[in-house]
């Protein structure tokens, strides 16, 4: 059976405490790398594992720690934030993380906290997530008790301490540099880089930002090595297993453990038990909202970074949406927008102005005052502010992929809702 | 915020205090004491005075900028800037309804009409009892069970008109509860 470890400890139960944790395996990975490693040798160990961000962006994970500079903690503030603010549209991974076995996020970043020799951790988790707060704060209170967190670690003489800051909704501050300039206190709006918050972060000091899951997955790497890490996926690229998981019409939407590099299809039809009676699969977002769509006969591509980019899109965080037959597209793509539209911080023009202009003209196709060149002004906006960098960050051209996939595949709904002036599927009902 | 507003009742906002108490001035105080960077509370201390009176008025919202040590403007542009901070007065209750792409696939436009219809006011109004405000929210996480809402701090997912109708009707029993001081304590996590 293969293994998986990231979920092995998360049960029907609750989370684990810090003594099931450690009898069950945890804190090993802590330990051999406050106690055997150095900070340069626990980055070298997780650049070999090939362990990739998993927010989104899928950078190198143990690369990214290398940027931050080596001074040690006591010579200079250094921060290590673990971005929990998951509110892209069709993704809940982290929240199974954080609610299922808060621990194992506590031992990453004790770990990553090592490596780049942080003496602060901050846990940045979205408001709405109470019962991941609850169990973060005892997680937390608990690891302090036992020794986990605090002075003289392991008599490491390395010193490390966590909290929580709830954030008060806003999906921008997923954003690193956002994220950080929320945790400033200041109405959450990116920065232009450079300096890069590796550099240049938080209160202006050295700053590491990590996804949940990624900081998840880095004890079971010190732990059983990176030569183990990578062999969890088999003929992949990537290293390590990843959540997986669908939302839609099929039987069973979930999220599950999974090897980077499986097929959607397993996921859609072994683990999520396929299409409910009388839908059938017409396209899907592989990762999220900010992902562009493919046709469901990109079911068999494999799930990694390399191979979903090669097929027009982002593997992005790996949580699939699926277009059902029955679902009217452009009335996706709406909603899409309409969502990006809202959360648009309002800092640069094109986003702040670009984005509800796509949302009126795609609300007038749907409900029938929409005009044939409506659909050039859409592909005027992919086209401007689409590519990168026409804006300080990845929230337009983000907005943007799902619409330009969507144009080319769906032109024919389109058409149809032009020349019927209004949604077919509505008009039928 | 204007309380000529039509989407607010007209008894409403409720009698609050002019001054903040002092027993949350020592909580923001301690909060700020215990940071190198006493900017940084702000969000944390805009939710301590939201979770005392349910919002943040105006002239709470001045007494804090001046405990913080920042303009009354610059805290309102983080106040108005985050979707959980309200600076307009909610019901007892706050239902936030998954509006995102998931949900909606799986037909969250038709139960919250149907929300709307039980409660009897529409997305951004509260209702006349002063009893519950129902918002939207971006997705809430739990696509897994789409759709779904969050009433206070309980998840409820796989929502269907039936459990529309019951958490419509769990509001009111809680009102009810609350009217002859039987309620319990708040309530977390997700439905059972």
């Amino acid at each position: 059976m293969a293994q998986r470890p990231l979920t092995a400890m998360i049960g029907p139960g609750g989370p684990p405490d810090c003594a099931a944790y450690g009898l069950a395996g945890g804190w090993r990975g802590a330990r051999r790398a406050l106690r055997d490693l150095t900070p340069d040798a626990v980055i070298t160990e997780v650049t070999d594992s090939r362990l990739r961000g998993r927010g989104g962006a899928g950078f190198g994970t143990g690369q990214k720690w290398s940027f931050v500079p080596r001074q040690p903690a006591r010579a200079r503030r250094k921060y290590l934030v673990a971005n929990a603010d998951e509110m892209e549209p069709g993704t809940f991974k982290d929240r199974l993380l954080l609610e299922g076995n808060p621990m194992q996020l506590v031992e990453g970043m004790l770990i990553a906290g090592y490596a780049i020799q942080a003496s602060e951790g901050v846990i940045f988790l979205r408001g709405e997530y109470h019962l991941a707060f609850d169990r973060l704060e005892r997680a937390i209170a608990q690891a302090r008790q036992t020794g986990w967190l605090g002075r003289d670690i392991l008599g490491s003489g390395f010193d490390f301490d966590i909290h929580v800051h709830a954030s008060a909704g806003r999906y921008i501050c997923g954003e690193e540099t956002a994220l950080l300039t929320a945790l400033e206190g200041y109405r959450a709006q990116p920065r232009s880089k450079p300096p890069f918050p590796q550099v240049g972060g938080l209160w202006g000091a050295p700053s590491m930002v990590n996804n949940v899951e990624t900081l998840c997955n880095v004890p079971h790497i010190l732990a059983n090595g990176a030569a183990w890490f990578r062999d969890l996926a088999p003929g992949s690229p990537d290293g390590g297993t990843k959540l997986f998981g669908v939302s839609g019409r099929v039987r069973r939407p979930g999220a599950w453990e999974l090897p980077m590099g499986v097929p959607l299809r397993q996921v859609v039809e072994d683990c999520a038990g396929g299409m409910r009676d009388g839908y059938r699969l017409r396209a899907f977002l592989p990762g999220g909202a900010s992902t562009a769509f493919l046709d469901a006969a990109s079911l068999d591509i494999a799930l990694d970074y390399a191979t979903v980019e090669k097929a027009g899109s982002r593997l992005g965080t790996g949580l699939a949406i699926l277009l059902d037959d029955r679902a009217c597209p452009v009335g996706m793509l709406r909603n899409l927008e309409h969502f990006f539209a809202q959360e648009s911080c309002g800092w640069c023009t094109p986003c702040r102005d670009g984005l509800p202009w796509v949302e009126r003209l795609l609300a007038a196709i749907e409900e029938g005052t929409g005009q044939p060149r409506d659909l050039d002004l859409l592909a005027d906006h992919v086209r401007l502010i689409g590519p990168p960098g026409r804006t300080f960050c990845p929230h337009a051209p983000g907005a943007m992929a799902p619409l330009a996939s969507g144009l080319d595949l769906f032109r024919d709904e389109f058409l149809d809702h032009l020349r019927q002036h209004g949604c077919p599927r509505r008009m039928a009902a | 915020m204007s309380t000529a507003d039509p989407a607010l009742p007209p008894d409403l906002p409720p009698d609050l205090p002019p001054d903040l108490p002092p027993d949350l001035r020592d909580e923001i105080a301690a909060m700020m004491a215990a940071t190198d960077h006493p900017h940084g509370v702000t969000v944390g201390a805009l939710a301590a005075v939201q979770a005392r009176f349910g919002w943040v008025s105006d002239a709470h919202l001045v007494e804090l900028a001046r405990l913080i040590g920042v303009s009354a403007a610059e805290l309102d542009g983080v106040a108005t800037y985050f979707n959980l901070i309200f600076r307009r007065p909610v019901g007892r209750h706050v239902i936030m309804m998954c509006d995102s792409v998931s949900c909606w696939l799986m037909g969250a436009d038709a139960l919250r009409a149907r929300l709307c219809d039980r409660l009897g006011i529409q997305p951004g109004q509260m209702t006349p009892d002063g009893a519950a405000t129902l918002l939207p929210i971006v997705c809430l996480g739990h696509c897994d069970h789409a759709p779904a809402l969050l009433v206070d701090r309980t998840l409820h997912g796989d929502l269907d008109e039936s459990r529309i109708d019951a958490i419509a009707d769990g509001v009111r029993a809680k009102e009810q509860a609350r009217e002859q001081g039987t309620e319990r304590g708040t309530e977390q996590g997700r439905e059972p």
